[in-house]
């Protein structure tokens, strides 16, 4: 009956935002983002209840995030941007940057306040804001293993177990990148996580850590989208895999996925918006951008999905799983429980020194 | 010939001439030129008629591949980013760290670049472009940008504060040899080669070479791919060319219809049968073929890609051989079989060599596309089976470096335009029959 009655409200309430809004020109948005079960929780947190606060704007999905370093800098150079709002990763947005094809951010005039008067620049995760990125979420690149692979035996706990093969047997799937997977080789190798970049940025450092990787070389399966390592796991195919937190949840809470995470060494990035130089709706890409990272906003996405808002002041508004009806504070990255030995992801050593590590990570693949 | 025997068996009954005794038509003019006319109007025609698809090669194939080969050659940043400072570079001798009027110059360039509006600001790109060359130049750049506008002279040491590569020779020298509007660097790095401190072109270090192994492996895997697609195809095609029409054309379906079906869909299929939980290790195991601990290992690996790219393109050999095979009468073998050969000779000596432009056909097709094959790859390939079109597409896609991008898919292209050649000069174009 209650419900009833709420949903009467609602749709009463939304009809006067319409009749408010009937005189503007209607826009649509084309909002980028990564797909699946991450777009669809955007859908849900963000799109639906902006386009029915504002009826005159219709928001598009485009999975075209993992291609749009990409394609942001063609629609630049054709000098015809189609997209509005972009989701990316923050080295990626900075290389954008540097190049001047995203607009250059002021989050505290841009940005929503806390609701106790915290600008953004103090509410947002130490270390998350971008010159031109405004977080969303955290997420962690998280070890997991299958119970199964080692029955009856101890069951692994930490990085170190990972670079175990004596006593924790069996395949390993690992992302085919030489990010995460040479910060837990030194981790695993005795280095504090806190030092782990600037040991990386020794020639001496990155010998160690390829020299720790050499010690499980044989069995490694290299996986290159995020979907292979979750299916890996299921079919037996390997004992651990690394994995995106959200899609490691997903596998394990809503499929039922024999498997479990591992939060010891947990590599811990941002994900967030970007706004392409020169799109087409600016200023309503500006009130959306406003109104979608507010600090209900971003708690309201870890209702769909398990990634932790990157607002300090939503974590206290994290509540249950939408459909599952779960808490969801404990499957939070952020969570003191898991937060005990993070390694947090440094974007600028990576726009630094990518490349070259990519090469070298390429041909110790190879060998 | 014709018609100059035609004019003087018959052109004193039938045909007008003019004055000077040339054919002329009935209006008039002479034959030659209605003729020309006609001709040239027929030509156009034709050119008409092929205008749009010559004007989509010229705009989706030749021009892209045109635009390709300059991205790997352009090389604007520096030139654009520094003018001043490279002035000022020209009297440095490339030993040591330059001197204060070098440094003040980089301080106007880097002022001047701080004025323009954000899109056309120069510094961002130069900081990319110094990284592809050295690790952490971009930082260099981007954190000395922002705190150029308190820089007091001497400038010299306010840059080597900022950040310590601005203090080491070889960041200079990089800017000095790359201060060119075009540059053969990106090249130099296809080819796992680097630059040394006096400018000589060497190998790189042993641990960071990759491109020409696999520039190898990717040679190596085409051809593997296929044999392995004539030795499966040759049967297949042969069988089918013996055949009764209605029921070739039924078997002719089996083959096509896995080339209908979606690519991805055939390549996870192959992943379903091949992984060590699979199928196929599966059974082996469930027949007590091997133990366990003994599966194979038939995908993520050289192995895999082999398999999955074979069946994908199996078709592209079927169908060349099929069409050729049809052609070849039946009765030809019968004839050497009865002037004595064995049914060896018989293949070897008369039914064999008519399949050669069969084979040509469909050999080239299977390696020209495996040669550049993408997405198969990528799923199945693991360590061992990559490709070099995967290292172009990561270029391309995610660490943006369009020009070592354009450099590999450039020398992929001269690559197979040398091997068409060499085949060419071989066995010959004339040779090939499509279908």
């Amino acid at each position: 009956m209650s419900s009833k009655l709420k949903l009467i409200g609602l749709s009463s309430a939304v009809s006067v935002l319409a009749l408010s809004a009937a005189a503007q020109d209607p826009v649509s948005l084309t909002v980028v983002s990564w797909g699946g079960a991450y777009t669809a929780s955007q859908q849900r947190a963000y799109h639906k209840p902006f386009m029915e606060a504002n009826p005159h704007v219709t928001i598009i999905n485009d999975d075209g995030s993992a291609n749009a370093l990409a394609s942001l800098r063609a629609q630049s150079q054709a000098g015809n941007v189609t997209w509005d709002l972009v989701d990316m990763l923050p080295s990626d947005a900075q290389l954008a940057c540097d190049e001047g094809i995203i607009l250059q951010i002021d989050h505290d005039a841009m940005l929503a306040a806390a609701p106790d008067g915290t600008p953004p620049t103090e509410d947002f995760l130490p270390g998350s804001l971008g010159e031109c990125f405004i977080p969303q979420i955290v997420y962690s690149t998280v070890l997991t293993y299958r119970p199964g692979a080692f029955e009856g035996a101890e069951q692994p706990s930490s990085i170190a177990d990972l670079f175990d093969v004596e006593n924790f047997p069996g395949r390993r799937a690992l992302q085919d990148r030489p990010g995460t997977n040479l910060e837990w080789a030194l981790y695993a190798d005795g280095v504090d996580p806190d030092d782990i970049y600037d040991v990386l940025a020794t020639p001496e450092g990155v010998d160690r850590a390829f020299a720790k990787l050499d010690t499980i070389k044989d069995h490694i399966i290299f996986w290159t989208e995020g979907a292979q390592a979750p299916q890996l796991l299921a079919d037996g195919e390997v004992a651990f895999a690394t994995g995106y937190n959200g899609r490691m949840f997903d596998a394990i809470e809503v499929e039922g996925m024999d498997a479990a995470i591992i939060w010891d060494g947990q590599v811990v990035e941002w994900d967030g918006w970007v706004v392409p130089a020169d799109g087409p709706n600016e200023e309503v890409v500006m009130e959306y951008l406003y109104w979608a990272t507010d600090t209900q906003r971003l708690a309201d996405q870890a209702k769909f999905i398990s990634y932790g808002p990157a607002r300090a002041s939503s974590a206290e508004l994290v509540g249950q799983h939408a459909d599952l009806g779960i808490d969801m504070a404990p499957h939070m990255p952020t969570n003191p429980d898991n937060y005990f030995a993070p390694i947090v992801l440094d974007n600028d050593f990576w726009v630094d020194y990518g490349d070259e590590l990519r090469e070298r990570f390429a041909n110790w693949m190879l060998q | 010939m014709a018609i100059q025997s035609a004019t003087s068996e018959e052109g004193a009954v039938g045909t007008a001439t003019d004055s000077r005794g040339r054919l002329v038509t009935s209006d008039g003019t002479p034959l030659r030129r209605a003729l020309e006319r006609a001709n040239r109007r027929r030509k156009l025609t034709a050119l008409a008629l092929v205008a749009p698809l010559l004007a989509f090669i010229l705009i989706f194939f030749a021009f892209p591949i045109a635009q390709m080969m300059w991205r790997s050659v352009d090389n604007p940043q520096i030139v654009n980013a520094l003018p001043r400072t490279l002035v000022a570079l020209e009297d440095w001798n490339g030993q040591g760290v330059p001197d204060e009027p070098v440094f003040a110059a980089l301080h106007a360039d880097m002022m001047e670049d701080l004025d323009r509006p954000r899109r056309e600001q120069a510094i961002g790109p130069l900081g990319i472009r110094l990284n592809y060359e050295l690790s952490a130049a971009r930082s260099a750049i981007s954190r000395t940008a922002r705190n150029v506008p308190d820089f007091d002279a001497p400038y010299r040491d306010a840059f080597t504060d900022a950040h310590r590569l601005w203090g080491q020779p070889e960041l200079w020298q990089i800017i000095k040899r790359e201060g060119r509007p075009l540059t053969l660097s990106y090249y130099v790095a296809a080819l796992d080669r680097e630059y040394d401190a006096e400018g000589n072109i060497v190998k790189r270090p042993e641990n960071r070479q990759i491109y020409v192994s696999l520039f190898g492996r990717t040679l190596a895997l085409s051809l593997a791919i296929t044999a392995m697609t004539f030795l499966l195809g040759f049967p297949i095609a042969y069988y089918l060319s013996t055949l009764p029409m209605r029921y070739a054309n039924l078997l002719m379906i089996a083959v096509l219809l896995p080339f209908w079906t979606s690519l991805l869909v055939r390549t996870s299929a192959w992943i379903v049968l091949l992984q060590q939980q699979g199928v196929i290790n599966n059974a082996l195991v469930g027949m007590g073929f091997i133990n366990d601990d003994g599966r194979f290992s038939l995908i993520y690996n050289q192995t895999g890609t082999i398999i999955a790219m074979t069946h994908i393109l199996l078709p592209f050999m079927v169908l060349p051989l099929y069409s050729v095979m049809r052609t070849i009468p039946p009765t030809y073998l019968r004839a050497a079989k009865s002037l004595g050969a064995t049914p060896w000779t018989a293949f070897r000596r008369v039914y064999f060599p008519q399949t050669l432009p069969g084979i040509g056909a469909g050999g080239v097709l299977v390696f020209i596309i495996s040669i550049g094959y993408y997405i198969t790859p990528a799923l199945v390939s693991g360590q061992s089976g990559r490709m070099i079109s995967n290292e172009i597409a990561r270029h391309i896609q995610q660490s943006l470096n369009w020009g070592l991008a354009a450099a590999l898919g450039t020398m992929l292209l001269v690559g197979v335009l040398v091997l068409y050649w060499l085949y060419n000069r071989l066995v010959g174009t004339d040779s090939l029959k499509f279908g």
